[in-house]
């Protein structure tokens, strides 16, 4: 029987599937935990849905494991979230208590056997102090470059616990006295963002949103958030409409449960004004067709992000074989090879100037594109993804 | 009916584990201050391990160091000079990493100001864990060896050529050697010694060592 690993087979570059089952051989029967904070919703648990039964199907025995918190604790995990992410916090000592409260509870419940337990970002990480055995691994997803000092030395605590670290980009590593590894995050190419859509469904998402494709189009996906630079993809797109026609998408969502998200959608709609050629679209967090048929129409696609941590949006355009303007920033400069996949810019002007030049030579647009998702085949796939965790697995639990 | 060794050639492939060793440069007296200091797994990294990601990400350049001082210092000399750096001829890392260290102090000796990023990014120094998988495959002939190196994973070219030979140092994974000591091959292995490894991707070298060992059978055909 043909299992759910195989169908990456057509995807993934030339020999990757059967070198997976080699590696897997090396290390079969050996457990693998997972454990984070929620099943649904969110980057973390999109590649943990697809990741652990891809590993079981290569003879892995991973499990995946949700620890469980009352809104209390979630208030101060998202505090928590935002501080190590540069966004200063008021934390008081009642919120380390719930926090750690939480983890007590968590370990009542859930067993913590494996070879190898992996824990996903800060929400689980004191359970480390609940160890009884196998090799523990941090993983952080998030961006920890210039972390609020206070809350990230009460997490340290616990993160120098473990057997070793893993950070998304070199410059998230900290002073550690811990192994600390880098691991790219990856996309699932037969997801519902990524996979395969027909002209006709991209036609009719295209309908249902009022976009006709009758000039070149732009497009950025990003949160509502000043550090993506909404603001100024209108006014590198304004540059480029004094010489060449084209429409401008702006889709993004985060607005609705976001006070900050709300108001810098309305200064984006004040900026775009009436101008009916730029597309300003709230989207919910689970419209995976209308991004993916967005990214599929789209001629050139910009993320011009201030700040970005890796910047997957990037990679989902690369893989549809889009070439993409991106700020020089966090994982986007690891993504965009200058010249061969897509530019990067440090201003709108340069966005600008990147834009026309793309417009005015057609045949570079399907060049780029396709060095791109060649690119992305080889590094940023689940397939790679899946590889680096094996051979972590091979690694920490080797005789 | 072609030569058969006693001792197989057995092929491994291998997967890489990039570990951060937590130490950045953003200048270029900082890279020769750390170049010194971090452990030769890094240099071997630095000037290695490329060769192990895909062709768009190498740069213009063969090694790290020249990458990040041409595009995120912007200093095009020491970039040009570092780039032209040739691993293989150097004894060991620690002769390479001398080199590296004597061009850098050299184009500083001669600089008014130490050239730094100020758009780009700090150089981390990285270090690769290499987890060496087999690959399923072995050769008794030159024939199998043909054959295997057709169609092994891009990794065991890799972990063959670099990783075993250079830093491993295992004989019993060279495959020149092989060729002299079980199958007597003394001159294919000198032409696959004196490839220049360095200077083409791992799927060019593939090229070059199928039609070496092509050109070997045909003269053998061409004698039997």
């Amino acid at each position: 029987m043909r299992s759910d690993i195989e169908a990456y087979r057509e995807v993934a570059p030339k020999g990757t599937l059967d070198f997976l089952y080699r590696l897997a051989e090396k290390i079969r029967g050996r457990t693998f935990l997972h454990i984070n904070s929620t099943r649904i919703g969110g980057g973390v648990a999109e590649i943990l849905q697809r990741l652990v039964p891809m590993m079981n199907d290569l003879g892995v025995q991973a499990t995946w494991e949700v620890i469980e918190g009352t809104r209390d604790f979630f208030a101060v995990t998202k505090s928590f979230h935002n501080a190590l992410q540069g966004k200063e916090q008021v934390v008081t000592e009642e919120m380390y208590r719930t926090y750690l409260e939480c983890a007590e509870e968590n370990a009542r419940q859930i067993s913590l056997e494996a070879d190898l337990v992996f824990i996903h970002d800060p929400q689980p990480a004191p359970l480390i102090q609940h160890r009884h055995g196998g090799k523990w691994v941090w993983r952080c997803h998030i961006d920890l470059a210039q972390p609020q000092r206070n809350i990230w030395n009460f997490l340290r605590r616990y993160v120098v616990r473990y057997d070793a670290a893993i950070f998304s980009l070199p410059k998230f590593a900290q002073r550690l006295p811990i192994p600390q590894f880098l691991v790219y995050p990856s996309i699932d190419p037969l997801g519902p963002k990524n996979r395969p859509l027909s002209r006709e469904e991209v036609a009719t998402v295209l309908e249902r949103l009022g976009i006709e494709r009758n000039k070149p189009t732009l497009l950025q996906v990003s949160r509502f958030d000043r550090f993506k630079d909404p603001i100024g993809v209108i006014n590198a797109y304004r540059l480029v409409k004094k010489q060449i026609d084209c429409q401008l998408i702006l889709a993004g969502g985060g607005a609705s449960d976001d006070p900050e998200g709300a108001e810098v959608l309305s200064d984006v709609k004040e900026a775009a004004g009436r101008d009916p050629d730029i597309h300003v679209l709230e989207l919910p967090p689970d419209a995976f067709l209308e991004i993916n048929a967005l990214q599929r129409a789209a001629d050139i696609v910009i993320q011009k992000s201030l700040k970005e941590g890796f910047g997957l949006t990037v990679t989902e355009a690369m893989w549809k074989g889009k070439p993409v303007i991106g700020g020089a920033t966090g994982g986007i400069r690891v993504q965009i090879i200058p010249n061969v996949t897509g530019y990067t810019v440090h201003s709108v002007e340069g966005a600008a100037f990147r834009i026309r030049y793309l417009l005015n030579n057609p045949q570079l647009l399907a060049r780029m594109g396709g060095a791109g998702r060649e690119y992305v085949r080889r590094n940023f796939l689940i397939t790679r993804h899946l590889g680096d965790y094996l051979t972590l697995l091979s690694f920490l639990t080797q005789s | 009916m072609s030569q058969r060794a006693q001792r197989p050639f057995v092929f491994y492939g291998c997967t890489e584990l990039r570990e951060i060793l937590g130490k950045a440069a953003e200048n270029e007296k900082e890279l020769a201050d750390l170049i010194e200091e971090v452990p030769p797994d890094s240099i071997f990294y630095h000037t290695h391990s490329f060769l192990l990601r895909h062709r768009f990400a190498n740069g213009e350049y063969l090694n790290d160091f020249a990458n990040w001082v041409a595009t995120e210092v912007e200093d095009r000399v020491l970039g040009e000079r570092l780039g032209i750096i040739d691993p293989s001829e150097f004894e060991d890392l620690e002769a390479l990493r001398e080199e590296i260290l004597s061009i850098i102090d050299d184009h500083l000796a001669g600089a008014r100001i130490i050239p730094r990023v100020i758009f780009g990014e700090p150089f981390a120094f990285m270090q690769s864990r290499i987890v060496q998988i087999p690959a399923g495959t072995e050769a008794y002939s030159l024939e199998d060896l043909r054959q295997n190196l057709e169609e092994v994973d891009i990794s065991a070219l890799y972990f063959h050529l670099f990783e075993a030979r250079l830093r491993l140092k295992r004989r019993d994974y060279d495959i020149p050697l092989w060729l002299m000591e079980e199958l007597g091959l003394k001159k294919l292995a000198e032409q696959i010694r004196r490839i220049q490894l360095y200077s083409m991707s791992l799927e060019q070298l593939r090229s070059k060592l199928l039609s070496l060992c092509e050109r070997e059978i045909e003269v053998k055909r061409g004698e039997g």
